[in-house]
């Protein structure tokens, strides 16, 4: 491995770690779709403070460029608030708005302004570590990842100082605003980071990138715990195994770095949304049919209880009279035997005491729809379990 | 015509048309071919995406173009790996695909996992897309050479519109209409109340494919026009304009396509008159312009008549304040003509001489100097003022 390679897998983690932490906070507050807009919006900015400094990694730039994504939120909670459309529409207006003007300024200044709309959208990451930062004639590393690193300890530093006010303002808006906790304040400081993180990123990995970067870790990691401590660790984790396994994917496709750290990226994410334990996919779909035969089941008894007639609790006037499938009733009929709530005499099928001091709960559960009843019954029956 | 004649041909007729007039503008769209196919295109693909903007942005799926243009990037791509060849009906087939399946992916997630719709959108947006690049980039390392131009979808180049591009534009409008026709009244009913047309007995989840594919579609169309980044602003734009003016339906849409077409053909003209303007971003623009202009002017919504009526209205209540107010000193007295001295009024808040002067034109009030008197009618008007419900404008 040498150096460039060792120093391109520096940024693209460094990089994957700046965007996990706002991104986390992003996908919490139901904000992801704003870092697609500031990614795009920044453009404009972007090309006037190359105008002014010409240089992409001028701080200057970043800051302008960093502002832009600010004044997009603000247009956008400004277009919110008049009522004229939704907030969803307000973001769809402003950013490709924005986002033309920034390419009508690059086409009309083409002579001048040596940048590329696809080098803004998609960067490329394999050059980065030939942009050297010179202190003194001495070589101190590539450029970005200066950029990256510093924007990435202030990060730190802020969700070090701030991480209650943040935690509290996510998830509960109003109490922090009546613990006095300004909700603006925390807001735009996040927006200005997120703004910032993605200036400083673009460069290195395109705009496109850092939104995988901010919001595929955070969902994935969304998917696997619901404290936010983990979900912070997962997603830094997620981001940075991604962008060090996607740098070797682009490295054997011959490919673009950004591209292939977004596969993986995809990839990552659709595991887990396949085989997370609780809320993955997979998960979910047992989870329902589970229920669909715990509800079958409840049905069953609630039947039995209601009929002492014979011809009614005979095994095959289950298929008829309910109208499920065999299979279906077979299973139902196996369930509650297993869970000593049926026996079976000559395909007679009765309540057990215990079958029948069930029902009766649940029942009462059902007409009351009293949640204090639902307490014991969660001991003793898996239906109104999770 | 291929492609690269084309574009030289546009860019012949740029040097000609810069210091052109409107009239010649007008005659050369209906004589040129070149400016005749991209101006059609871009009013065909400009009315078509306004029309079922407008269910996008009813449904509150604003953002689901924006997400579905990026994901069709891949489709495209591959589509191109598969198939070897540049034909753009081709490689809408593919960007059609990947846009379904990363329309039923964001309604996977949002449906089946805890998590919101808005971090699906950009999941699928930015992961597709990643993933389109990286194949874009891996087909440009392909010792192939027809591969050159793909990334024209990127951003879009209406030069490279061909007659035969503008007739599937419009045969595919063609049955998009045919298709809001006949399902209208569904279409309708699962925007406004998607409960109450389950329980009609419709089938909404075919009704909801069905809206879902037509939005998918058009987005598709338009990337070879617009391109993949700025395609959503073309969904949304002319449909936000035309809710302005509108509360029906019917006439949304149709203001939305009226409004789309004509920011493809200013578009189109404005980028055609200057140098080194690509189209799509200046349909953007100019579609930006109607917005801001409805959002401003349109009679009900609009912000200014809105600031207009919200004066309107305090001043109204100011005056009913000052009449309120004399009636209140009338009261005390027999003779409810005695006049008063206006100085009574000063240390009222709703009192100016604009008002008071109001009152005089409407005689309720008689001003002699520097005495106001209330006449019959002001006193009447006064005492029923807050008992009666009068819906008249005073």
């Amino acid at each position: 491995m040498s150096n460039a390679q060792l120093e391109i897998q520096l940024i693209a983690s460094l990089v994957a770690v700046a965007c996990a932490i706002p991104g986390t906070f992003l996908v919490l507050r139901k904000m992801a779709m704003i870092s697609d807009a500031i990614s795009h919006s920044i453009l404009p900015g972007i090309v006037i403070g190359f105008f002014i400094t010409q240089d992409l990694n001028s701080p200057i730039l970043i800051l302008l460029a960093a502002l832009t994504g600010i004044i997009t939120v603000v247009l956008v909670e400004y277009i919110q608030k008049t009522g004229l459309v939704k907030e969803d529409t307000a973001i769809g207006l402003v950013f490709p708005a924005l986002f033309s003007i920034g390419v009508i300024l690059i086409a009309k200044n083409a002579n001048d302004v040596h940048l590329d709309v696809d080098a803004v959208l998609l960067g490329e990451l394999a050059f980065a570590p030939f942009d050297r930062l010179l202190i003194g004639g001495t070589d101190v590393g590539p450029k970005s990842l200066w950029v990256i690193g510093t924007i990435l300890l202030v990060t730190i530093a802020l969700l070090i100082l701030f991480f209650k006010e943040l935690k509290l303002s996510t998830f509960d808006k109003g109490l922090a605003a009546s613990l006095g906790f300004s909700p603006a304040i925390i807001h735009y400081g996040l927006m200005s980071v997120s703004s910032i993180t993605t200036v400083g990123a673009f460069d290195a990995v395109g705009a496109i990138l850092v939104v995988a970067l901010m919001i595929a870790p955070a969902a994935a990691a969304y998917l696997l715990t619901t404290d936010l401590k983990k979900m912070l660790a997962l997603a830094i984790t997620f981001g940075v195994f991604s962008a060090i396994l996607g740098y070797w994917v682009a490295h054997w496709l011959d490919a673009s770095i950004a591209g292939s750290i977004t596969t993986v990226l995809g990839f990552v994410f659709l595991l887990v949304y396949l085989f997370a334990p609780s809320k993955g996919i997979i998960a979910v779909m047992y989870r329902e049919k589970q229920q669909r035969t715990e509800v079958s089941l409840l049905t069953f008894l609630l039947h039995l209880k209601n009929h002492d007639e014979i011809e009614e609790r005979h095994v095959n006037h289950l298929n008829e009279h309910i109208n499920w499938q065999k299979v279906r009733s077979k299973t139902v009929l196996e369930l509650a035997l297993k869970n000593n709530m049926i026996h079976i005499e000559n395909n007679i099928v009765s309540l057990t005491k215990k079958g029948n001091n069930f029902t009766s709960k649940a029942i009462n559960y059902i007409i009351t729809n009293e949640d204090t009843q639902i307490e014991d019954m969660k001991d003793d029956f898996f239906l109104f379990r999770g | 015509m291929t492609n690269k004649t084309n574009n030289d041909c546009k860019s012949k007729n740029l040097a000609t048309t810069k210091t052109m007039d409107i009239t010649k503008y007008i005659e050369l769209v209906f004589t040129d071919y070149t400016l005749r196919t991209i101006t059609l295109g871009t009013a065909i693909l400009g009315a078509v995406t306004g029309m079922l903007g407008s269910f996008a942005v009813l449904r509150k799926q604003s953002l689901l173009g924006d997400a579905i243009s990026h994901a069709a990037l891949p489709g495209i791509a591959i589509a191109f790996l598969i198939t070897g060849a540049k034909d753009s009906n081709t490689l809408l087939i593919g960007a059609l695909i990947s846009g379904l399946i990363g329309t039923f992916w964001i309604r996977g997630i949002v449906t089946k996992t805890h998590l919101k719709s808005d971090t699906a959108l950009g999941l699928i947006l930015s992961l597709f897309f990643g993933f389109g690049m990286l194949l874009l980039t891996f087909i440009q390392k392909q010792p192939n050479a027809n591969q050159a131009g793909l990334d024209k979808y990127l951003f879009g180049q209406a030069a490279t519109l061909v007659e035969s591009d503008v007739w599937l534009m419009a045969i595919i409008t063609g049955i998009c209409l045919i298709v809001m026709l006949t399902f209208w009244k569904e279409f309708k009913i699962l925007l406004f109340d998607a409960d109450y047309t389950k329980t009609l007995g419709f089938n909404t989840k075919f009704i909801d494919i069905l809206i879902t594919t037509f939005i998918v579609l058009a987005i598709v169309l338009g990337l070879q026009t617009v391109g993949v980044v700025l395609m959503s602003a073309m969904l949304l734009a002319p449909a936000a304009a035309a809710r302005q003016w509108t509360n029906s339906l019917s006439v949304m849409v149709v203001l939305a396509a009226l409004f789309g077409a004509f920011s493809g053909v200013f578009g189109t003209a404005i980028s055609a008159s200057q140098d080194n303007l690509s189209t799509g971003p200046v349909i953007v623009l100019v579609a930006g312009v109607f917005v801001v202009f409805s959002f401003i002017f349109s009679p009900n919504r609009g912000l200014l008549f809105k600031q207009i009526r919200f004066i309107k209205n305090r001043r109204d209540l100011e005056l009913h304040k000052t009449l309120a107010f004399m009636h209140h000193i009338a009261e005390t007295h027999e003779d409810i003509s005695h006049p008063h001295a206006v100085k009574l009024l000063n240390n009222f808040q709703g009192y100016t001489r604009s008002t008071l002067q109001k009152l005089v034109d409407k005689n309720y009030v008689q001003l002699h100097g520097n005495m106001w008197s209330l006449t019959k009618t002001g006193f009447e008007v006064a005492s029923n003022l807050y008992t009666k419900q009068s819906t008249e404008d005073e």
